[in-house]
């Protein structure tokens, strides 16, 4: 299977925004934030079509999510993941004393994958395990 | 059938404050004047709501009763040695300063969105000032705006259009039909790239790349609009100048912009993959403008550098004010996180990350702020007000939220609140209870009701007081136990 390494963008989107406030447990809102916006060169190398899923690693652990095609990422070498529970779940949690997270521009690895993208019960569920 | 006017839109720190509501029967049926964001969350509030007390049992959230939820959530923060209050940032001023009343009666910490959005901000802020202005003065006065990693048609979609370059204002005009224009150009060209993509050999890849033609300058006496970003975004459409940073390389940037606005010589080809010719086209607009505003978002405090990006933004502009007048401003991203800061320094003297365990307030982000407080694993409990920090805090400092007994008060079931032990519903702050919040330029404005609540429900702050109410029961019996 081909893995590629990445630099990782997270970042707000329109439609993220829309359902962020009232409606995240919602298909929409997991159709709009679960996903991984590409350059179709890096999809082509990746083997990867749009609406494909991939699994993104990074050391804490990965995430599935579905690639798009993006219309803005002028670079090959570079994703784009909306804010949201899905990247949250694999970002590091180091401050460097700032009690800012580093939260933009750091490497992930991505392979294409047949598993499911998770909805957001499963994915808390997955990560976070049942709380007693 | 009956319309309000002159309502704040609780959404983003723009708060426009000329939306239109219309109401019929208890009930919005239609909005008017807001953006994307503001309309779904107008429109969309009552669809997803939950008006039920939960509390957990068994591993389940089962329906309660208001009292008890309170009860409950009482406990968990009384009992608690270390408690973590956080959120506040969707809510009203009035809210959060009964949150700060409550913080410093449980000893805990009570920290705000801003520690993970614009913290570095504020630190930057707190080391060497900012020169900084309402937003009206913008709007009448400034002849360059610069947007420096944000995304305003995303994420403030009517920040252009109500206070920047497509606003109308008393010495500046409009820029709509420039935009309008290029949008069609640009939208002709693209046609043509693709058709050209599919015959040329190599396809598209092979035609010569794109950003190198959008220098399109205005004329002088025109207002300007500049973005800097990692990617071209939908605010990079429209502006005059675009100028595509290598992510991590802001800092760079924006010093080698204060070293040519000196007029010192760069002995490099390119700083952070933008050529240096550009840099000094920049430097020369900037320094030739009249009034020029410098917007930056998270693209600066999120990446490598944090605090220094903004550090150097920030003296980037002082220097320019050598020559022109330039300021500077944050673009915040909850509708009242502003005010979240403004109560709690007026209440604390700091503005987020406000640590009462030693009985007076302390404050020491990286030690004392959510996340860190949350990945060390020393909060005991927590109490969540409007907010999802399941949705926006990393891993770790999920995890150990996850750990933890915590209550929420949120007038929807978010990530957060399926977690939780206590949840707690109220009600919409700007849309069924009135408050305060400040725009993101530091101006209050009020938060009007413009429907009712479903029954039962309160507004946060009458829950929050209730809580503390109740803490102070339960402590004063324990106070009269041990005496």
């Amino acid at each position: 299977m081909v893995s590629m390494e990445f630099i990782l963008i997270t970042g707000r989107t329109i439609e993220q925004g829309k359902f962020k406030e009232h409606a995240k447990t919602t298909e929409k809102y997991k159709g709009n934030v679960a996903i991984c916006e590409m350059h179709a060169d890096d999809m082509y190398r990746l083997g990867v079509k749009d609406g494909d899923n991939v699994k993104v690693t990074t050391e804490l652990g990965s995430v599935v999510v579905k690639v798009r095609k993006s219309k803005r990422i002028r670079t090959p070498g570079m994703v784009f993941i909306p804010f949201g529970p899905w990247v949250n779940s694999i970002l590091p949690s180091e401050t460097e004393g700032s009690g800012m997270p580093h939260l933009k521009g750091f490497k992930v690895k991505i392979e294409p994958t047949s598993e499911p993208v998770p909805d957001i019960k499963d994915l808390l569920l997955k990560t976070y395990g049942v709380k007693k | 059938m009956q319309v309000l006017s002159g309502v704040l839109c609780p959404f983003c720190g723009c708060c426009c404050d000329d939306i239109e509501v219309v109401i019929k029967d208890n009930t919005i049926i239609d909005v008017r004047n807001a953006c994307a964001l503001g309309a779904s969350k107008f429109m969309g509030y009552s669809v997803h709501r939950n008006t039920k007390p939960l509390i957990r049992k068994n591993g389940e959230l089962v329906e309660t009763t208001l009292d008890e939820a309170i009860r409950r959530c009482a406990e968990i923060l009384a009992e608690a040695s270390y408690p973590l209050l956080y959120g506040w940032s969707n809510t009203s001023c009035e809210a959060t300063k009964v949150g700060l009343e409550l913080a410093e009666e449980v000893g805990g910490v009570i920290d705000n969105t801003t520690t993970v959005c614009h913290g570095p901000a504020i630190l930057a802020i707190q080391d060497v000032g900012i020169p900084s202005c309402t937003l009206g003065q913008i709007r009448h006065r400034a002849d360059l705006v610069i947007y420096w990693g944000c995304n305003p048609w995303c994420a403030h979609p009517r920040h252009l259009e109500r206070y920047t370059s497509l606003s109308e204002g008393r010495f500046q005009r409009a820029a709509w039909k420039r935009y309008l224009s290029r949008l069609i150009l640009e939208s002709a060209r693209k046609r043509r790239y693709r058709a050209a993509g599919r015959v040329i050999k190599g396809g598209a890849a092979a035609l010569p790349a794109e950003e190198e033609k959008r220098w399109m300058l205005p004329p002088p006496e025109e207002r300007k609009l500049v973005v800097v970003d990692v990617q071209r975004t939908r605010t990079a459409d429209l502006a005059d100048i675009f100028i595509r940073v290598e992510p991590g390389g802001d800092y760079d940037v924006l010093q080698a912009l204060r070293a040519l606005i000196r007029d010192e010589e760069l002995d490099v080809d390119s700083v952070a993959g933008v050529p240096v010719e550009k840099l000094e086209e920049l430097a020369d607009i900037m320094v030739n403008c009249r009034f020029g505003i410098l917007f930056f978002g998270l693209g600066l405090t999120m990446s490598v550098g944090k605090s220094r990006n903004v550090e150097a933004a920030i003296k980037l502009t002082r220097d320019l004010n050598m020559y022109t007048k330039f300021l500077i401003m944050p673009m915040r991203g909850h509708f009242n996180v502003t005010g979240a800061n403004i109560v709690s320094t007026w209440q604390t003297g700091y503005p987020y990350a406000v640590d009462f365990s030693h009985g007076y307030p302390r404050y020491n982000p990286g030690e004392t702020s959510a996340i860190d407080i949350l990945s060390r694993g020393d909060a005991d409990a927590a109490l969540v007000v409007a907010s999802d920090p399941v949705s926006s805090f990393p891993r770790r400092a999920v995890e150990h939220l996850a750990k933890i007994p915590f209550a929420v008060i949120d007038p929807c079931l978010t990530p957060t609140a399926l977690m939780a032990d206590v949840v707690i519903p109220s009600a919409f702050v700007g849309i069924e209870a009135e408050g305060t919040a400040y725009r993101m330029d530091h101006v209050p404005l009020p938060l009007k009701k413009v429907v009712e609540p479903p029954e039962g429900i309160l507004s946060d702050e009458e829950i929050l007081r209730r809580i503390l109410r109740e803490v102070r029961r339960i402590k004063g019996k324990s106070q009269a136990r041990k005496n």
